[in-house]
């Protein structure tokens, strides 16, 4: 039997690995559909930065840099966006890209039935061709977040003779003009795509073909780059960075994300202990973010208690990040009349946000708490922060370049993503009024109002911002971390 | 023979609508549905809307059912709304997938469990029974999980010899496949093969005490040939029985080996569609296993008959 066992792996041992110039690109997810106008994944994102090129792109710096669009201005009223393309750019099916199939894809983001695009770019009233290279967006008011916008999916360009043939059913053979073209996707195992010949960039790609493999488990993740499996991970868990340090094979890059992790409150939920202001300023006081960062997260992440990042040019520098002070906590909760709230935290069930919880229900204690935690899907927490049918939420978002992304809709009156039911018409007056200029200056002012409010109010407390974390073979070279957790594959190289 | 057959085939239809409608009500207990799942942390409220109309999740709860009924009896099972495909392409896609990895952890299962029961019953009380024993309890206590990371980094990582993951078709080539096979199918198959031990040997302990066995071993028939020929045929009828049941489980899918390894089985796309509320495929990829559930029920009750002819007459 053990015989057999032996000649049989023997017979087994694999030839060395497959074709050298194929990255093989592990993520933590299957991407949703492939289409710029219908997803909404962040794994599909990944896979977008190969297949569809944008008309703006971001640097690492976070300013718009030019991509499709090689020059763009803005009327003085701010209510026209006129934008130059690239001559000669060509679409995977060797459409060409001008002026009208750029008209094409913003209106098909505008109007698609089902389109996750239309509210990001709601303001567009109307795109006029202006020649075959140039294009106007007229805007119904300024919006100072539309070129943000254009670095993302909603500036994706599509062959507008592909999605007339696909239809709604464009995710299936996506055609774009990206580095890469779509070659074939088996739901959970696999997204190949290939380099294609006639990009307009085409010398800055040095690599064929690239193959997506979404792997959900982090270690998995890893043992499988450790194997040889893959050359490149995303996502890698922060407990590993000292595993990947070690290996003399492997390189390791990060940066600070776009997004944010809060304690989201449910102030309307009756009976409550969180809908006394008072409370949720308690729970602040009682929780010392670097200490969960310490010990959930390794201390690689970055602790935070604004929308954006404490390196963010757009961080307000006057309300630095507050120090756990239990006695106040304590003093806070005795003004309150409550010595002792109950509040039940709801957290994702997967392998840190539990530990999140538990970390903060320590602390909390301290001063008086007694927080409950309850883990659940993904699904689950979202019904339940939709329904209002929550106490406190531990909260993720992926981020946007322009605050504004991280802010409208989670705190505007009526918002989307307002959770919290929050309206105040100072905070509300200040995302009118960053959303309604390019001017720097008002800009800054206007979040200095938004953080008087939104600070003090609190329908949520911000903690944490997640690093990205990307663990790759030695073979790679040229590789540049992006804060939007994209990798950009011109100038990428595997040896 | 023949009416036993029949019979048997007229109860699996309404097992099959039965198991579909429970199916179905369940899910409507996850909080919910796949709107709000498909639109995830962007949320438009006109685009739930828009998926809650289209794939009629605002109608009452018959009603809906009635829509995915009425699609199954004309040999359509939906589509699944997250991956944008036909569920039937879907499960043509991984139960080929499934199956194979099915059937190689049986393999592996039986070929370490049925000589372990028969060798451990044989020597009871010996050392070999202990070692036998001491085994299947190591096989019965260790995570799968577990088991596939240790694998990997002894098999993929340190030595070399077999790939981490992944899955490459027979037909595109038969010796990469097995080589991706191997790892998972005996991390499967090890857990089984601890039960198939347990119960061969309880089996065979019960047959070579009876009173045939005796006049066999009375007779001077070899010890081997008494063992293999008297006993085992006698004892083979629930290590049979669990071995459909056993079989029917891996169809279902093995959702920790498949995420361990990365093999696109049914219990990743299980899983992944539970999450995301993809009733659909949901709904198609029980009722396919439901199906094979019966159909291996009453293979397995084919078979004992064929061993055992005294069961034809039931």
């Amino acid at each position: 039997m053990l015989r057999l066992a032996v000649c049989l792996l023997a017979g087994l041992i694999v030839s060395g690995p497959a074709a050298a110039q194929t990255l093989r690109y592990g993520m933590m997810e299957d991407p949703d559909a492939l289409d710029p106008t219908l997803a909404r994944t962040f794994a599909s994102r990944m896979v977008f930065a190969a297949l569809c090129d944008k008309l703006v792109d971001i640097g690492p710096d976070l300013k718009p840099v030019p991509q499709l669009a090689t020059s763009w201005e803005l009327s003085p009223d701010e209510k026209a966006l006129t934008m130059h393309l690239r001559p000669g750019v060509l679409f995977h099916d060797g459409e060409k890209l001008d002026a009208a199939a750029a008209k094409y894809s913003i209106e098909r983001h505008m109007k698609l039935p089902g389109s996750q695009r239309r509210s990001e770019i709601a303001p567009i009233d109307s795109v006029d061709v202006v020649d075959d290279l140039t294009f106007r967006i007229n805007l119904k008011q300024p919006f100072a977040p539309l070129l943000a916008q254009f670095t993302d999916r909603a500036g994706m360009m599509v062959s507008p003779k592909a999605a007339e043939r696909l239809g709604d059913k464009f995710a299936s053979a996506p055609v774009c003009a990206g580095p890469y073209k779509f070659v074939e996707r088996v739901p959970q195992d696999r997204i190949v795509v290939e380099r294609f010949p006639d990009y307009w960039n085409k010398d800055a790609i040095q690599i064929q073909r690239i193959e997506f493999r979404p792997i959900p488990d982090a270690t998995v993740r890893l043992t499988n780059l450790r194997a040889g499996q893959l050359d490149l991970l995303e996502r890698l868990a922060p407990t590993d960075v000292a595993q990947v340090k070690r290996d003399a094979k492997l390189k390791l890059d990060s940066t600070t994300e776009l997004g944010f992790q809060e304690i989201l409150f449910n102030p309307h939920k009756a009976g409550s202990p969180v809908s006394d202001p008072k409370v949720r300023a308690a729970f602040e006081a009682a929780i010392d973010r670097n200490a969960i960062n310490q010990v959930v997260y390794n201390g690689e992440f970055l602790a935070g208690n604004q929308w954006v990042n404490p390196k963010n040019p757009n961080y307000v520098a006057e309300y630095p990040i507050p120090k756990r002070d239990v006695a106040k906590a304590k003093a806070l909760l005795a003004e309150a009349g409550k010595p002792n709230p109950q509040i039940t935290l709801t957290v994702y069930a997967n392998s840190e946000s539990p530990q999140v919880g538990q970390v903060i229900q320590a602390m909390t204690k301290e001063a008086g708490f007694d927080v409950k935690i309850q883990a659940v899907d993904f699904t689950t927490a979202l019904d339940a922060a939709d329904k209002g049918n929550y106490e406190a939420q531990l909260y993720s978002w992926s981020g946007r370049s322009d605050p504004d992304g991280n802010t409208f809709s989670f705190l505007a009156c009526k918002a989307a993503l307002n959770y919290p039911k929050y309206c105040s018409p100072e905070a509300d007056a200040a995302l009118q009024a960053e959303r309604g200029t390019i001017d720097p200056a008002k800009r800054k002012a206007a979040w200095k109002t938004l953080a008087d409010h939104v600070l003090t109010d609190r329908p949520g407390i911000y903690i944490l911002h997640r690093k990205l974390l990307w663990a790759y073979s030695q073979k790679i070279s040229g590789f540049v971390p992006y804060p939007d957790g994209l990798v950009r594959f011109p100038g990428l190289k595997l040896n | 023979m023949l009416r036993f057959l029949v019979r048997r085939l007229a109860l699996a239809v309404p097992t099959l609508i039965l198991a579909s409608m429970i199916i179905f009500a369940l899910q409507q207990l996850l909080p919910g549905d796949v709107a709000t799942a498909l639109t995830g942390e962007e949320r438009d409220p006109q685009v739930i809307a828009f998926i809650r109309e289209k794939y009629h999740l605002d109608e009452p709860l018959p009603v809906r059912y009635a829509y995915w009924a009425g699609g199954v009896l004309r040999g359509d099972l939906g589509e699944s709304i997250r991956l944008q495909k036909p569920v039937s392409e879907l499960i043509v896609e991984k139960l080929p997938v499934t199956l194979e990895l099915a059937c190689l952890a049986m393999l592996v299962a039986l070929a370490i469990g049925v000589p372990m029961g028969v060798l451990s019953a044989v020597k009871r009380g010996q050392a070999a029974d202990t070692i036998a024993n001491g085994i299947a309890l190591w096989g019965l206590s260790v995570p799968n999980f577990w088991l596939g990371i240790l694998l990997i980094l002894l098999f993929s990582v340190e030595l070399g010899w077999l790939p981490a993951s992944g899955y490459v078709s027979p037909f595109e080539s038969l010796s990469e496949n097995l080589a991706a096979m191997v790892m998972p199918a005996f991390v499967l198959g090890n857990a089984i093969a601890a039960v198939m031990m347990r119960h061969t040997r309880a089996a065979m302990l019960g047959v070579l005490g009876s009173d045939y066995v005796r006049t066999a071993r009375a007779k001077g028939v070899s010890p081997l040939r008494v063992t293999l020929r008297h006993a085992l045929p006698n004892a083979a009828i629930p290590i049979i029985t669990l071995g459909a049941l056993e079989f029917g489980q891996l169809l279902s899918g093995a959702v920790l080996t498949e995420q361990v390894f990365s093999v696109p089985g049914f219990g990743k796309l299980m899983v992944d569609a539970v999450f995301n509320r993809d009733f659909a495929t949901v709904q198609g990829v029980v009722i396919c296993t439901a199906a094979t559930y019966i159909a291996l029920n009453l293979a397995a009750d084919l078979l004992s008959a064929a061993v055992n002819p005294k069961l034809r007459r039931a």
